[in-house]
């Protein structure tokens, strides 16, 4: 092979400035891998812990940089329009972050008390978050779909890091079969889109899409129906859910917090870049079957939800359900539905991490029967206390961010004429209610010789507790600059 | 983040916005309390509670008693992005549900005791009572919405933590109808801004969108529904009112009296502030419904609390029929019958929160609130048997106390339009005096057991308790006129404001003459 070609050959130019919070996560992975490898002795936990968060906050400072820049002079493309750089990759960028942080801290506590200490925990959870901005920044299905691998493959090793307890082996190879599987459905939907448009590139798509009428749609039909499925995989929306409850249960829990924040996160984002932005001309085709997928979502994980006797579990049906209300944000196909569902995503996040992190403080092994949380009120009000709210948030009462987010996930529908939709979402949120006082109830109503579990929280899992219901009663009261915040982040495609 | 906007007519100081956040400052400070000092507790609250209180006796003394609008009202921005905006106003409908909120709440406060966990105790009944002001108070449908949900979760947490052997289930109940009925309120709600905002822009401001009125009739009667819904299970209306007798029996006394004098008022109340104000033409469409349903609560609730064997039960039976009076009232349209309908409010609230007082306190000596089980207390608790004669002579509706007044309003005010009706629930009240009397007979009456010989009388604590309670069943029931000359110009505006966007017109009977001049208007087309 000759290598006159690449003579000539120059590459895109490369904005590494709008690269950068993805260079320091990866540049943190690589330094924790090398220092563990160098060492003369066996690195700490703590030095792990202490470089992701701090390449955290550096890639935090970095993204609010580029977020001023992109007020200042609008969204640019970078890559050869391969990578976007508008607020809405800088929305999931900050989400990404803050959820790095959250499970970098809780993954410290959970090591350390399971005498497992690999550094390549965190190293891989920096990568699998790398990933995941680059899937919610991607501009290009093929760097959508890299994006998703490495975030997935983070995952995978992640759940099954924990190698003396068989669920999680098991939990983890579940995950990475159903995860291929769903690589390949998403694979065949970008090959489809592909062949029907001629490109691989989102604006490519849109402007192809805009100019052309098919004489014969099937062929992009098929390309977005294989879309979907792959996505809804990825985002356990009903009836491609069925691997969720298993996984979350057996993997550790702040992996599974994880994989129901920012796995769940970043497979919208892809998705709503996708379908709301490339495919905004077809949003009649592909809204009613996304309404469909949204309704099942709903009712399965409400209705599952409050059959199970483990929390994990039901935590886990729970999650199903509100992908449902993300759903119903997203298939309004409009510019109010988007920010309601980036709005929804964001507090969910400090939800989910925050319910996983006391589920993951309650005990580590595989059971989680609700029996366990019995007497928490009495032995130990503030955690119980802090519970309650995070359960209260997802349930969706006022004051919390789970309101406001159901709130505004409903005023999308409703606008969108979407009257049944809405309210199959609110009674959906009346099933759960049921699952969450379940809970409650347990927690507080127990019998007086019940002494009440008094588990022992790690400084880290502390500080993650009050920095997560802080944020859910503090958007509940003033939610104005979050949403302000979701509702400059609806995303737009710009010609690099 | 919220910044002063406006402050229109009233005074400087905006009276009600201090009204709803000084109970919450309360429970936050309780909360923040060593729990080293329990007894410190509930003294605490109260003073938070009471200062609540006495600014709501300010509001009342300030009181217009001739503007049928709104008063100290206070606009605040709250989230610009979605047009919402912190709107508190009083007129002479909730009046006085925010002074009987205010006074009620330091009463079950000091008077009755937890027995354990005072901390948690005292600060879920400041949050209820932050709750209440603000639902009785707002006028922005989402701030309504806030405060109608949130008071849920301290009466939640008060039946179930301090409540009887069922209360996980009973608060569970409670928990989900309400919120069952609420979800597709919030549907409405977002509806009725979202279509109404036309060119003029999303708004939540309930005396905006009821000027407006800009939906179609069939999406308003829509709308209506899902909002009498929330509202008919708060209530609690025949048949979605299960969920009552289980909370009131389950409840802690404090939970209880809270519960029915003022969380049930938040029924009835939603009816008429956004029910009939929003959507008049759909209320005058729906009204033979609502009202049969009223009607038919009236007598049922009489029934089924006769059967009752607990106490306790037997008056949150009691509950369902004097509620179905109030709704009744509500949907004649008449300003006798709404007068009668608000009073009532009031006079049940005082009625029946002194009665699950006394039956608290009777549980208190005897451990128990099965009727048959207990027998001639009379002899041994004269004082206490005089308090409760008193109270249920209230409740039935006796001349010369307060719910005679409530219910003959509303009894002639329906007369005129809803003639059947009033006939039928008249039948209630005589089935009132049968229930009450006859449970007062035999616990009252009767041989005493050596049990109830020793039940031991009202302490003169219980009877400063009381007190209140009593001198307001009295007051009302010789003199309501100063009660009744604040509700009625806003009672009135109501009934025009019905009238201007339907076609109801109000009977007449003195000036007949009306009636034929718009039959001869109507045979000119």
């Amino acid at each position: 092979m000759s290598l006159l070609p690449l003579v000539g050959f120059t590459g895109p130019s490369i904005d590494w400035w709008a690269l950068l919070p993805q260079v320091i996560l990866l540049g943190a992975a690589l330094l924790i891998l090398l220092v563990s490898a160098l060492a003369p002795q066996r690195t700490s936990t703590s030095f792990a812990t202490a470089t992701t968060v701090c390449a955290s906050v550096i890639a935090c400072i970095v993204a609010f940089g580029l977020w001023n820049d992109i007020k200042n002079e609008g969204p640019s493309a970078s890559i050869a329009s391969a990578l976007a750089v508008d607020g809405f990759s800088i929305f999931f960028t900050m989400l990404v972050l803050i959820a790095l942080t959250i499970t970098a801290l809780l993954a410290h506590s959970y090591l350390g008390r399971e005498g497992i200490d690999p550094p390549e925990f965190h190293a891989l959870l920096l990568c699998s978050a790398a990933g995941a901005i680059v899937m919610a920044s991607a501009n290009d299905l093929i760097v959508i779909f890299l994006g998703l691998e490495a975030l997935s493959i983070g995952l995978y090793v992640m759940i099954a890091m924990h190698a003396r307890r068989p669920e999680a082996r098991e939990s983890a190879m579940k995950y990475f079969v159903l995860g291929a599987f769903s690589s390949a459905f998403l694979l065949y939907g970008i090959a489809l889109t592909y062949g029907s448009t001629g490109s691989t590139n989102l604006i490519h798509i849109r402007d192809y899409l805009n100019a052309v009428v098919f004489r014969d749609e099937h062929l992009l039909m098929a390309a977005m129906a294989l879309l979907l499925v792959g996505f809804s995989f990825k985002v356990a929306a009903a009836p491609f859910h069925f691997w969720a409850p298993d996984v979350y249960q057996g993997a550790p829990s702040p992996v599974t917090g994880w994989m129901a924040s920012i796995a769940k996160a970043a497979g919208f984002a892809a998705l709503l870049r996708i379908f709301f932005a490339a495919f905004a001309n077809y949003d009649a085709d592909w809204s009613p079957i996304v309404a469909v997928l949204a309704v099942l979502t709903l009712l399965v994980g409400a209705v599952m939800a409050i059959l199970q006797s483990d929390v994990k579990r039901m935590l886990a049906f729970s999650s199903v359900s509100h992908a449902g209300y993300v759903l119903v944000a997203v298939q309004s196909a409009s510019a109010s539905g988007t920010s309601a569902a980036l709005f929804y995503l964001f507090t969910y996040t400090f939800m989910v991490l925050g319910s996983f992190a006391i589920v993951g403080a309650m005990g580590t092994d595989g059971e989680h029967p609700l029996d366990r949380y019995a007497g928490l009120g009495r032995s130990r009000p503030v955690l119980a206390m802090t519970f309650t709210i995070l359960l209260l948030a997802q349930a969706g009462v006022p004051l919390t961010s789970g309101f406001v987010g159901k709130f505004q996930v409903i005023a999308a529908a409703v606008e969108d004429r979407g009257y049944v939709l809405a309210a199959v979402a609110m009674l959906s949120a009346v099933i759960s209610a049921f699952m969450y006082l379940r809970i409650v109830m347990a927690m507080y109503v127990a019998d007086d010789e019940v002494e009440g579990p008094s588990p022992t929280l790690h400084w880290t899992v502390s500080i993650v507790l009050i920095g997560v219901t802080g944020f859910t009663l503090l958007i509940g009261i003033v939610p104005q600059f979050l949403i302000e915040f979701a509702e400059d982040a609806v995303p737009v495609l710009i010609r690099g | 983040m919220i910044e002063l906007l406006s402050a229109q007519s009233g005074p400087a100081f905006p009276v009600l916005n201090a009204i709803i956040i000084v109970p919450a400052l309360g429970a936050l400070v309780v909360v923040l309390l060593p729990n080293s000092r329990p007894e410190m507790m509930r003294p605490i609250g109260a003073i938070f509670s009471s200062i609540a209180g006495a600014m709501s006796l300010y509001v009342m003394a300030q009181f217009s008693g001739h503007d049928p609008g709104f008063q100290f009202e206070s606009i605040q921005s709250w989230i610009p992005a979605l047009g919402i905006n912190w709107h508190v106003g009083v007129d002479g409908i909730s009046l006085w549900l925010v002074v009987l909120t205010g006074l009620i709440t330091p009463i079950v406060l000091l008077g009755v005791d937890p027995h354990h966990n005072p901390k948690p105790y005292t600060a879920w009944l400041l949050l209820l009572q932050a709750g209440s002001f603000g639902a009785f108070l707002s006028l922005d449908l989402f701030l309504f919405f806030v405060m109608f949900e949130i008071v849920l979760v301290p009466m939640y947490m008060l039946i179930g933590g301090w409540g009887y052997d069922d209360r996980r289930y009973a608060a569970t109940k409670f928990f989900l109808y309400t919120m069952a009925g609420s979800a597709l309120m919030l549907v409405a709600i977002i509806s009725v801004a979202t279509l109404s905002a036309g060119d003029q822009g999303i708004t939540f401001n309930v005396i905006e969108l009821a000027q407006r009125q800009a939906l179609s009739t069939n999406t308003a009667r829509w709308c209506f529904l899902a909002f009498a819904l929330a509202f008919v299970i708060k209530v609690p209306i025949v048949p979605v009112h299960t969920w009552l007798p289980d909370a009131h029996t389950q409840a802690p006394t404090a939970g209880s009296v809270v519960l029915a004098a003022v969380m049930l008022k938040l029924g009835t109340y939603g009816l008429l502030r956004f029910g009939l104000y929003l959507f008049p033409e759909a209320s005058v469409w729906s009204a033979p419904t609502l009202a049969t349903l009223g009607v038919i609560g009236v007598v049922y609730g009489a029934v089924v609390a006769t059967m009752q064997k607990d106490l306790k039960r037997l008056v949150a039976y009691s509950s369902v029929a004097h509620m179905g009076f109030i709704v009744l009232g509500i949907f004649a349209f008449t300003t006798q019958s709404l007068e009668g309908g608000v009073l009532q409010m009031v006079n049940h609230g005082l009625s029946t929160g002194a009665l699950f007082l006394l039956v608290g306190m009777l549980y208190e000596r005897r451990k128990t609130r099965a009727i048959e089980e207990l027998s001639g207390i009379q002899s041994a608790a004269p004082i206490f048997a005089g308090f409760f004669t008193i109270v249920m002579l209230s409740s039935i509706g006796v001349p010369g106390l307060n719910g005679f007044v409530g219910e003959f309003l509303i009894l002639i005010g329906s007369y005129d339009t809803r003639r059947w009706w009033t006939i039928i629930a008249a039948t209630g009240v005589i089935l009132a005096a049968l229930y009450l009397l006859w449970a007062y007979q035999r616990v009252f009456h009767g041989e005493p057991t050596p049990a109830d010989e020793a039940t031991p009388d009202l302490t003169l604590k219980e009877g400063l308790i009381l007190a209140p309670f009593v001198v307001g069943i009295v007051f009302l029931g010789v003199y309501p006129k100063p009660v009744l000359d604040r509700i009625e110009p806003a009672v009135n505006g109501l009934i025009a404001h019905i009238e201007n966007h339907s076609d109801y017109e109000r009977p007449n009977p003195a000036d007949p003459v009306v009636v034929d001049h718009n039959q001869s208007s109507k045979d000119d087309h």
